[in-house]
């Protein structure tokens, strides 16, 4: 597959952010990582996984490796922010 | 008694402790199978005339022996040190162990059928043995993941990238046959023997990129040359009554193969057609593969001579009665107890009343002291049949007594010193746990404090019936008594009731006040209600109060103290509170409302509203007794619950509390207005009706027309009753028992009185009005067609009045519907919570306020996203207004 015809795939999913259900989502940052992670007392992996394939992760173009950051309205909190880690797949 | 002593030489201590780093299945290579036999089996006879085992047979001596005095030929050893010892079949031909045989296909599908290699170029073998390195390392889950993306890739390939022979399609048929579809569509089998051959040509390196550990499993050992016999130790044949000996199931089955795998060798040694060698051939391989699981798809269980299917390897372990959890999850105990539990008001929350017969049996430890020698001597002189007494001495050197066979007392309890131990009776004070199934939640197993009463039956509070989810209806519960001093003390401050009266599923009072308490509260704190000197004694003495008494609050002509009086002396003195009672009504304004709708208690001054369910019963979250649990703590919460509720209770039983027909009666015009109710609505349902056959009803969006009619009827049936249950409220006495137990939550509720007094209401069955029955009627009583509402099930008249037959009939089918429901819903909602728990159990929030896993990965960044306790929330909340309180910030 050429990487022309693979990027305009991934740019379609970009139209799903504009959905009012999807929760607002973010690559972190390389340095901030570090932080999140020790604010959490957890590695990586220890995250919770999304996969590369998922189409919030290609919308916002996250690779496997990346962290990402969603922000998404809960019944109890009101607004959370939560993060996930991609993966191959 | 010697092998006791020597059972209990080996002390727990002395036992070395391994901890279990990993744990590695894999499959038994043919070469271990042979090396670990003793023998191979070779005949199918299993005694001989004499009825001595066979040399060579299933019971051959070598397995190991089970019978008493019979000495092992492999190990010398008698039966109770002889571990047993393996066996083996050779079979003459190959079979496939059905267990694997989805991992053969995979197998099959994935390499090349004349190299043997995977079919991958070798280019995407090193990309592929890179990746998985690397991913081996931590990340097992993706290792696994990218298995699955190489045996997809490979599958995909019709030409092997190494020797460029052309793949053909492996067809399975489950439970152990494969076929190879060839290019015209012909199917052509391949038989174990091919199949192993295939198997053992692929190389190790390729096999690893496939998921497997060629070290430890390598493919064609799924394919069985040779079959391991287990000992007799694990098939014991039993003695029935009659001398006949019936062998177990697995002795039966493994007597079939043996027997078919002789008659296929001697078959293939004799040259016999390949028709033939292929019949016993399959037979053999059907006969292995019920070894392993009787239930496999496709395939007629092996049965007994009675019909009964045999319980082969699989169901052994499989299911509620297997080895997992039937015999290593599942435990049966001593020191426990159960019988039919019934209600004692007296008794604290906190205890459970315990017939004399069977603390006489159940026993606690005693340690004998200095400072409780005489005690001890005491109980081993009662000995076993006299409660409080002791039921076995056990001797500071370990040695066993049993008072039941002692003669000599009176001498043993003189022979007692510290350091002796006595198993004596249970006795008041003791902790028990008490549990009722099903066991859904924490509450369901509790500590009590023992109470040794005359009868028979388990006794407990009322108040403690909820979580329990007990009634004494015939309920029966179980008892254990802890055995050390660290399970007693766990019991004491983590499980006894007290400390359950708050549940974690919503932070509310799940013990609290039910039924005859609530019409007490009701009845003794109503506006009208007082009391004399001598009833006041009486229900404070109930109470174990000993306060002051409160000045009367009518002096003249007689001393008279109301209701909320009494209550008030009970309420600690700095409690301030004010909710809405059951019987609310019109009042919206606390402070401005004459009907007692509100409670108001200023500084433990009860000085407006009445007890019932909104405030004193269980399940009830923002109520009086939630306050006092949460203010005061539990220990106070108890004592004050066991003390009103007494108190509530003697009141109703001097009082006198019944309901009788008397408390529904209503006047004579109320019945004209029912009836009236009902002809208009009746009316309108044959309007509907009528304008439906003369096809002018409109479908509503999504229904047909008749869905559309019978919606309609139905919400129209509703209104009636409903209006039904106005006037009946209307009407009803309002001092009547029946309206008081309904409007305070005691018991029942107007839609029951209206059941009684003016209408029952429609039938249904799942929901919908009676359809079925004979054609296009339910019974031969209506037209057929008849779509109006007496002939669906409408019961128009109550239950004062009677039903008539066929109304009778509508409610007992109706009713059977209900009772079939809850019955399936049951069941239904029992399973989904054993799946829940299965996956729930290892899930915890962890100290940082993340919800983690066994291994630590996170599953929320947050508890529920807000982080609350539930069990210390108001229904999953916050109250802020409490938190100022106790801040000390508001008023």
């Amino acid at each position: 597959m050429s990487s022309k015809r693979r990027r305009k795939s991934e740019e379609r999913f970009k139209r799903i952010l504009e959905h009012e259900y999807m929760p607002k989502a973010e690559i972190v940052p390389k340095e901030e990582v570090k932080e999140i992670l020790k604010q959490l007392n957890a590695k990586v992996f220890q995250l919770p996984w999304i996969r590369a394939s998922d189409p919030l992760v290609r919308a916002i173009g996250a690779r496997p490796g990346n962290v990402i950051r969603i922000i998404r309205k809960s019944d109890t909190a009101g607004e959370f922010v939560t993060y996930r880690f991609v993966v191959p797949g | 008694m010697a092998t006791q002593t020597e059972r209990t030489a080996v002390r727990e201590e002395e036992i070395p402790l391994k901890a279990i780093k990993a744990i590695k299945f894999s499959i038994l290579s043919p070469d271990v199978i042979r090396s670990m036999s003793v023998m191979e089996i070779t005949t199918s006879e299993t005694y001989d005339e004499a009825g001595r085992p066979m040399v060579g047979g299933l019971m051959d001596r070598r397995l190991g022996v089970i019978e008493p005095g019979a000495r092992c030929e492999t190990c010398g050893n008698p039966p109770d040190r002889c571990p047993g010892h393996f066996g083996r079949i050779e079979l003459a031909r190959p079979v496939i162990h059905v267990e694997y045989s989805k991992y053969i296909h995979d197998l099959l599908r994935t390499t090349c059928r004349e190299c043997g290699r995977i079919l991958l170029s070798d280019d995407e073998i090193d990309k592929y043995r890179k990746r998985l390195e690397r991913l081996r390392a931590r990340w097992k889950l993706l290792a696994d993941r990218l298995i699955e993306r190489i045996r997809k890739k490979a599958m995909e390939r019709t030409v092997c990238p190494h020797c460029g022979a052309k793949q053909y399609k492996i067809r399975f048929e489950r439970p152990y046959t494969f076929y190879e579809e060839k290019e015209n569509g012909v199917l052509e089998k391949l038989d174990p023997m091919k199949i192993r051959e295939r198997l053992e040509k692929i190389p190790d390196g390729d096999l690893e990129l496939l998921g497997w550990d060629p070290k430890v499993a390598r493919p064609e050992w799924a394919v069985l040359t040779v079959l391991p016999v287990p000992p007799p130790q694990v098939r014991p044949s039993i003695q029935l009554e009659t001398g006949q000996r019936s062998e177990d199931d697995l002795t039966h089955k493994l007597v079939d193969i043996v027997r078919v795998n002789e008659k296929l060798r001697t078959a293939i040694e004799s040259g016999a057609p390949s028709s033939v060698v292929d019949q016993l051939w399959d037979l053999l391989q059907y006969h292995v593969a019920t070894y392993f699981n009787n239930e496999l798809p496709n395939l007629p269980p092996v049965k007994h001579r009675s019909g009964r299917p045999l319980k082969t390897l699989a169901q052994r372990l499989k299911g509620k009665e297997g080895r997992f959890r039937g015999s290593l999850s599942g435990k049966r105990v001593d020191f426990s107890a159960r019988t039919v539990i019934s209600p004692d008001p007296n008794l604290s929350i906190n205890e459970v009343g315990v017939p004399i017969d069977v603390a006489k049996v159940l026993t606690v430890p005693m340690t004998v002291t200095e400072w409780n020698i005489d005690i001890a001597r005491q109980l081993v002189l009662n000995g076993p049949e006299i409660w409080p007494g002791a039921n076995y001495v056990i001797y500071p050197d370990g040695r066993r007594v049993d008072l039941r066979y002692f003669r000599d007392r009176r001498e043993l309890a003189n022979k007692l010193a510290p350091g002796f131990i006595i198993e004596r009776h249970v006795m008041d004070g003791d902790i028990v746990l008490f549990n009722r199934q099903p066991s859904l939640h924490r509450m369901s197993m509790m500590g009590h404090l023992v109470r040794v009463l005359p009868g028979r039956t388990f006794r407990l509070h009322l108040a403690v019936c909820p979580p329990y989810n007990a009634d004494f209806d015939g309920d029966e519960m179980n008892l254990h008594v802890p055995q050390n001093e660290e399970a007693r003390a766990e019991a004491r401050t983590l499980m006894i009731v007290q400390n359950h009266i708050i549940t974690p599923r919503y932070g509310g009072p799940i013990i609290g006040a039910r039924q005859d308490y609530i019409t007490g509260g009701y009845l003794l704190t109503r506006k009208d209600s007082f009391v004399n000197k001598e009833l006041l004694m009486y229900l404070l003495a109930a109470a174990n109060y000993d306060g002051e008494i409160e000045e009367p609050a009518i002096m003249h002509p007689k001393e008279l103290w109301t209701g909320k009086q009494i209550v008030s002396m009970l309420l600690p003195k700095d409690l301030n509170w004010v909710q809405p009672t059951a019987i609310k009504e019109r009042c919206k304004d606390p402070y401005n409302c004459y009907t007692d709708e509100y409670i108001i208690v200023v500084n433990g001054y009860m000085a407006t509203g009445v007890l019932d369910k909104k405030s004193i019963g269980a399940e009830q979250v923002d109520s009086l007794w939630h306050v006092i649990v949460k203010r005061y703590g539990n220990d106070y919460a108890r004592k004050w619950v066991d003390s009103i509720l007494r108190a509530l209770l003697r009141f109703l039983d001097l009082r006198g509390f019944t309901m009788g027909i008397d408390s529904l009666e209503m006047p004579p015009e109320s019945y004209k207005e029912l009836e009236k109710l009902y002809e208009d609505s009746e009316r309108k349902v044959f309007e509907y009706i009528q304008r439906f056959r003369e096809g002018k009803l409109e479908a509503e969006p999504g229904l047909t027309v008749e869905e559309t009619l019978e919606n309609d009827i139905t919400i129209e049936l509703s209104r009636v009753r409903e209006a039904a249950a106005r006037v009946a409220e209307k009407y009803i006495n309002k001092d009547g028992d029946a309206y008081i137990m309904a409007k305070t939550g005691a018991r029942g509720s107007i839609v029951n009185i209206t059941q009684m007094v003016a209408m029952l209401g429609q039938q249904t069955i799942r929901g919908e009005r009676f359809k079925r029955g004979f054609s296009n009627r339910t019974t031969a009583h209506f037209e057929p067609g008849d779509l109006g509402p007496m002939a669906k099930g409408f019961v128009k008249n109550n239950f004062k009045s009677g039903l008539t037959p066929l109304e009778f009939f509508f409610h007992a089918a109706g009713g059977r519907d209900g009772l079939v429901d809850t019955a399936v819903r049951t069941a239904q909602s029992g399973y989904m919570q054993r799946r829940l728990i299965n996956a729930l159990q290892d899930i915890y929030v962890t100290y940082d306020g993340t919800v983690r896993n066994a291994s630590g990965s996170i599953i929320q960044t947050k508890y529920a996203e807000d982080g609350i306790d539930v069990s210390k929330s108001d229904h999953g909340r916050l109250n802020i207004d409490e938190i100022l309180r106790r801040a000390g910030l508001s008023g």
